[in-house]
Order: structure tokens, then sequence, then C-alpha cells
């Protein structure tokens, strides 16, 4: 089943959220405007709204995540739902339990959404067309493949920050676009945003094949790739990259690809830096541009919240209206 | 080559069917006399023949049994997925009469008393002949030699690492020359060990998009490259496998044009899917090597044409439904092909990419060349294999109607042209529709 009728239904609304392919602008700025309005709950003194009071949603996590499962967590208990955190790395499969018994047994437990992360491309496509028809499936990043959420709290960081027209924006991402499932839904947010140019950064060893057909230009040299760059989001470089052969070494990273407040000086002066963490300092950037003034990287994490509170409310307000 | 004994067969006419026998040359509107299993007559009767019994052949297609030079029975080792009684039944509705194993079984083939196992298993289910490929290592582990003349004299067709690549290049050349020593054809299946780790997925646009783990085109060439290079050495006969992208067969084209002991074939799915049918995640669309591009697609139908892959094979992997039931890169890779290869081959003929003739060539007497038997063909004298199908017969495949005990076909659902109405092994019937 193709990706758009597996999480839109037939009259285009949400059912699952399973990646930004497939998804229409109108939707996706719904998004961004649902969770705009969600902002205003998480600065109140009580952070909580009942739209899934009653509602019980697991966090189904494959792989080790801090950030991403903590926001996921908040976001549905300002929901007021009720939420369960299972990591699986440590649990069933290590018995033997294959994925689908995992989800059937849950399933019994009558569990309202599954947000789900796993390290194989396609996990949550499956899930999604395995489970029963009440339940939502939301991708909290499938291998390489897409981590759709976190595009979803980038452009609309990248929205706050430098208003709703994206063509004017010039977007460089620069780092392991090969591995990376951020990179992949980012593209396929700022395309569906019409950005004006969107721009991958990395040598040729971290770029995937045929990348610009993803709708990017390529660049192998760092200056050239940020020069004139309104947004410039790097990407977390893993260390077992080194063991694969495609760099050889951290250091080599850094001199060539590390962004530092010199370097940036190609970019424009307003120019915002983004990071979907964890930082590695001394390797993608160095703490001066971390840390300074054109850095967002924290508030990123917290429209994160906003976000997923967004998306989450959305899909199962789907369900709401299908059973009425 | 095993006969069947459980039956005295009768003395056959297959009357009135267009008889097409490439190796023959034939192809025109003829009575097959069969008596005591073997081909008596093409045409007129041998004098005194009185047949006991008549297969009206009107409006069919006669044409020798089918051979497929690379199914999996599954059995011995993963008998949940499928058996050899299951996939010989399968195999017999589907007008196959010989079937070529190869030896990643469990345990692997690498003794007589593997293959005896697995040929007395197929006497058994008495529905098609199985022919197997003998570990060309220990294991198929890539380090030892596996003992090759007593494979040979135990009856092994050749010898194959499967889908195992050895990642040394010295014992690749050590095992071509041994292999060569007894005159065995070495199946090999042109894949880098190194460039292909882990991927899933042609490496492409469509990989690219869908995140899945590439395998590049360069898995392939570049293994072709040092296989050919070790074959010019060592004067071994080679057969490439399941050859699946345009470099490749441009590839093979020149060294048999340079006059090397090189055969090539193709699996059906490649000749009709491509990268793009993965979309979707669809895993009965996983499958190594890969789908390539729509040009390699066209470039490996062209090849068939020319005759550079000399056989079309089914690349038959039954699956039980869990080994299918997950996300795409942990499924395991394959399709059940035993059902599809005639309806899908004839497809080639309704979209002219070959005469029907070239077709059957491909499909009987060029793998049977390339194995080294004497079946393949209707020639007087020799074992009476032969399928008889309707070409005007449309069924659709579907859980109802599929034989082999592996459901996972990307085909299923197809509307197939094309039925096998009667099978006959050695002169005994053992598929009527």
């Amino acid at each position: 089943m193709s990706t758009a009728s597996l999480q839109l239904d037939a009259h285009g609304r949400m059912k699952h959220f399973l990646c930004i392919e497939g998804l229409n602008r109108q939707l996706l700025t719904e998004i961004l405007d649902t969770a705009e309005s969600f902002t205003g709950v998480t600065e109140q003194t009580v952070k909580k709204v009942p739209l899934l009071r009653g509602k019980t949603i697991v966090n189904l996590f494959f792989e080790a995540s801090t950030r991403t499962r903590t926001t996921f967590e908040l976001a549905a208990k300002r929901l007021s739902a009720d939420v369960l955190n299972i990591n699986i790395t440590q649990s069933s499969t290590v018995k033997g339990e294959t994925l689908l018994d995992t989800l059937r047994n849950l399933e019994a437990m009558h569990v309202d959404m599954f947000v789900v992360r796993h390290n194989d491309s396609g996990a949550a496509h499956f899930i999604a067309s395995h489970v029963a028809p009440h339940v939502s499936v939301i991708n909290a990043g499938d291998g390489r493949h897409s981590h759709p959420t976190q595009a979803l709290l980038d452009v609309f960081t990248i929205r706050r920050t430098k208003g709703p027209d994206f063509g004017r924006l010039r977007v460089a991402i620069v780092g392991d676009i090969l591995h990376s499932r951020v990179a992949r839904s980012q593209i396929h947010a700022l395309n569906l945003l019409n950005t004006g140019d969107i721009r991958i950064v990395a040598p040729r060893t971290l770029v995937p094949a045929h990348a610009e057909s993803l709708g990017v230009h390529v660049y192998h040299d760092l200056e050239a790739g940020i020069e004139g760059a309104d947004v410039i989001i790097m990407l977390r470089l893993q260390r077992e990259r080194m063991q694969g052969a495609l760099l050889p070494s951290e250091h080599e990273y850094y001199e060539l690809f590390g962004v530092t407040e010199e370097k940036l000086a190609v970019a424009r002066p307003d120019v915002t830096i983004m990071h979907p963490g964890p930082i590695n300092r001394g390797v993608e950037m160095d703490s001066e541009v971390a840390d300074g003034s054109r850095s967002v990287i924290l508030e990123q994490v917290t429209h994160g919240i906003a976000v997923r509170m967004a998306v989450m409310s959305m899909a199962m307000h789907h369900h709401k209206k299908s059973k009425a | 080559m095993t006969e069947s004994s459980t039956q005295q067969p009768d003395r056959i006419r297959i009357s009135g069917g267009r008889v097409v026998d490439p190796a023959n040359k034939v192809d025109a509107l003829l009575d097959v006399f069969i008596a005591d299993g073997k081909i008596a007559a093409v045409g007129a009767p041998p004098g005194g023949f009185e047949a006991e019994h008549d297969i009206d052949a009107s409006g069919r297609i006669v044409c020798p049994g089918l051979v497929d030079l690379c199914a999996r029975t599954r059995e011995p080792g993963q008998e949940h997925k499928a058996t050899i009684a299951s996939e010989s039944q399968a195999a017999a509705c589907g007008g196959i009469t010989t079937l070529c194993c190869p030896p990643d079984t469990r345990p692997v083939v690498e003794t007589p008393a593997d293959i005896e196992l697995i040929r007395l298993r197929a006497e058994a289910a008495g529905k098609t002949r199985i022919v197997t490929l003998g570990a060309l290592t220990r294991g198929l582990d890539g380090e030892y030699l596996s003992e090759m003349a007593a494979l040979k004299k135990a009856g092994c067709v050749g010898v194959s690492n499967a889908l195992r690549p050895l990642a040394n290049t010295l014992v690749q050349r050590r095992a071509l020359e041994y292999a060569a020593t007894f005159d065995l054809t070495v199946f090999l299946y042109a894949n880098d060990h190194w460039l292909s780790a882990d991927g899933c997925a042609h490496e492409g646009k469509v990989a690219t998009r869908m995140g899945l783990t590439g395998i590049p085109e360069a898995a392939e060439t570049a293994a072709i490259a040092r296989d050919l290079a070790l074959v010019e050495q060592t004067g071994v006969r080679a057969h490439f496998c399941r050859v699946s992208s345009a470099r490749a067969a441009q590839m093979v084209a020149r060294a048999q044009f340079d006059g090397l002991p090189v055969t090539a074939d193709v699996a059906i799915p490649y000749l009709y899917l491509t990268e793009i049918d993965i979309r979707g995640f669809d895993s009965n669309c996983h499958v190594i090597p890969p789908l390539r591009t729509t040009e390699d697609r066209q470039r490996l139908r062209d090849a068939v044409q020319r005759g550079i892959f000399s056989a079309i094979c089914s690349d038959h992997q039954p699956h039980d439904p869990d080994a299918k039931l997950r996300p795409f890169p942990s499924t395991e890779p394959g399709i059940s092909g035993l059902d599809t290869l005639l309806p899908l081959g004839l497809r080639l003929v309704d979209e002219q990419v070959m005469g029907l003739d070239e077709l059957i060539q491909r499909l009987t007497a060029g793998p049977a060349q390339i194995l080294g038997l004497p079946c393949g063909t209707l020639t007087v004298g020799n074992t009476a294999d032969i399928c008889i199908f309707d070409p005007e017969l449309t069924w659709q495949l579907d859980p109802s109607t599929i034989k082999s005990h592996g459901h996972n076909t990307p085909f299923m659902g197809w509307e197939l042209k094309g039925r096998v109405t009667h099978t006959l092994l050695a002169g005994r019937q053992v598929h009527a529709l």
C-alpha cells in the first residue's frame, strides 16, 4: 500500500503519521498552525489540556533515545493521555518474540496509539499496516528512512525565526546525509514548503546515491555550501562512521566540515544555526557556534513538544471523528 | 538421471497439438508418440504403435518439459517453508520436469549422502526430477574446498557457493581450478561480499528516498570482472546465475564474444519488476540481487532475446508467511516462482520481447545444456518429459490457485495467460488439469 493511502484517510486527514512524503502543503501547514496553538499550553502554570484524557499511548522504542522519547512523553502527558514507555532493546525481541507478536500483545491491552522508533527503514509502515483500525501509529524514527516529527519541529522553528515565506530561504544541511532519517524528512518538508534553495553539504562518502533526485543541491565544500545561507542545520556524526571507512578521523571532519564562527562569515549575518541533537562539540561545530546568539538548538527541543502534541491530537482526532 | 519405477508407463499418443521443440527446430502441428517412457516418434506413428492412452492436445502447445535452473525446495532443513513433496507438485503443475537445487539447504549439500537424500525424496514424491549443485566450499564458508570429486561421482550437476560470495580471491581461484580438474561447471552468483554487505535494495533513487541500505551495481560488476579473470586463467566452465544489471549482461556478452566458456541466466521476476516496485516497502519484492532500474530491465530482456542468457529460471524461493511479516530490511529475500515461470514467460512473447520458440528454448534446451543433461528436447529416443499447455487459457494467481507452499510473490492477484494442462515425466502423467 502506498504511503499516502496508509497514513491519510479518504478525506485526506491524518490517520497515522509515518513520513512527510505523501502529505500536502495544506496539511503540513495545518500541523504547524496547531503546534503554534499548543505553544501557549506549555508556557502556562498548569501545562495540560484534556484533549486525550482516557487515551493510552505506548512509546515503543526499539532503539535508544532520550530526547525524542522524553518529548513524546511530555507531549502525551500535556494532552492528559496515559503513557507507557517500553524499551524493546532489552525486552521481548531478545527472547525471540517477533515484532508482530509484541504488537498484538500490546494491542490486547487496548492501546490507542503507538509511538514507534525502530532501526529498520519501513518499520513504522509495517506496524501501521498491521494494527487494528482504531489504533494510530506515529513514527518516531525508522532506520534511515524518516523522522517526520523532527522535520516538523525543524521547519516550525525556521518559520518562527524567519517567517512563513520559505521561498526566499537558502537552507544548508551539513553532515552525514547517507545515514540520516532526519535529513530525508527535512528535505521533504522543506520542499513541500517551497524552500528557495536546499543544499546538502558532506564528503562524497556521506551522500546517498542520486541525492539530487531528492530535490537538493549537493556540495562537498563547506564554505561553498553555506555561502549566503539563511539556515544551517548540522547533523550528528556517529562515531562508528570512522570504522566503516567513511571518514578518516573526527579531526579531519571537523577541519573540513565542522562549523566555526570563522567559517560562518560566508553565511548571511542573521543565519540561524540548528542541530537535532545530541551535539558532538568539536566535531560538527564548536561550542561558540552551538551556544551563540544565532543558535536555536534549545528552542528546537522546546518546539518538539508542541509539534508532537499537534501530531498526536490530530491523529487521535481523526479516529474520534471516524467513529462518530 | 532418475527414472520413475513406480509404474510401467503407457503407450501414449499426444494428438493434434502444435509441437514446439526448438532444439530440433520443430514448430508444427504434429502427433507425439511415447512408449516405455521415451519419445517413440514425432509425426507419423512408429510401426505397429497402438496407444493405450490418448491426450487430445488440439489448440494446445506441446513442448519439452521445462528445466528450471534454480529452485529451492527448502528440504532438508526448512520444511516449515516447503518440502520436496510440496514443491515437486507445484513444479509438475507448472510443466517443470527438471529442477536444479542450489546447495544452500540445511545442512548444505556437501557430501554424497546429501545428494542421495534429496534424490530419494524426489523419487518418492515422483512428480519432477530434482538435480543438485554441490557446495563449492565446505559449509559454503568460503575457506575450505568441498570434496568435489566425490560430489560429482554422487551425481551433482555442478558446484556453487550459492548466495554466499567468496571474500577470499585466492580461495576462489583454487576452487575454480579444482572444479575444472573434474570438468565441473561452477555456478557463480556475482556478488562482491563487501560491497553488498547489509544491503537490501538497489543503490539508486528509490533506495535513497526510502532510506534502505543500497547494493551498488558495482557489487555485481566488480565480482563478474574478478570471476571472469579467474575463469580465463583457470579455464573452468562458469555459469553466472541471476544476472541483474545491464552492465553485467554486457560483460557476459563480451566474455562470450571473446570465447570464454561462460553462460548466464536471468530469473523471470527481473524481467518484469524494477526498484520502483519496492516502494511502499513491499517485502515480496525484497530479492537478492536487488531489482534494479527500468533501463536494466530492458537490457536484461534484450540479453535473453539475443541468447546472452541462454536460460530463464524461476529462482523459486518459497517462504513461510512469517519470513515476510517484518519491516522490509529484516524480511528474508526471495520470490516463490514455480507457479509463474511459464505464464510470465508467455507474457514476454505477448509483449513481443521474443518469439515462442526462443522462449521455449530458454526454458528447456538452454538450461538443460548448461546442466549437461540430455533433457529439454523431444528427440526420438529421449526420456519423455513433456509439457502441454493451453496458451489462451487465462487464470488468476491467488491463494487458491497457487500450488507452491510459498505464497510470497508480488505477482499474486495477476491475471495470467497460458496454463499447463498436462505434464509427463518419463512418459508418466504427473499433472492433468
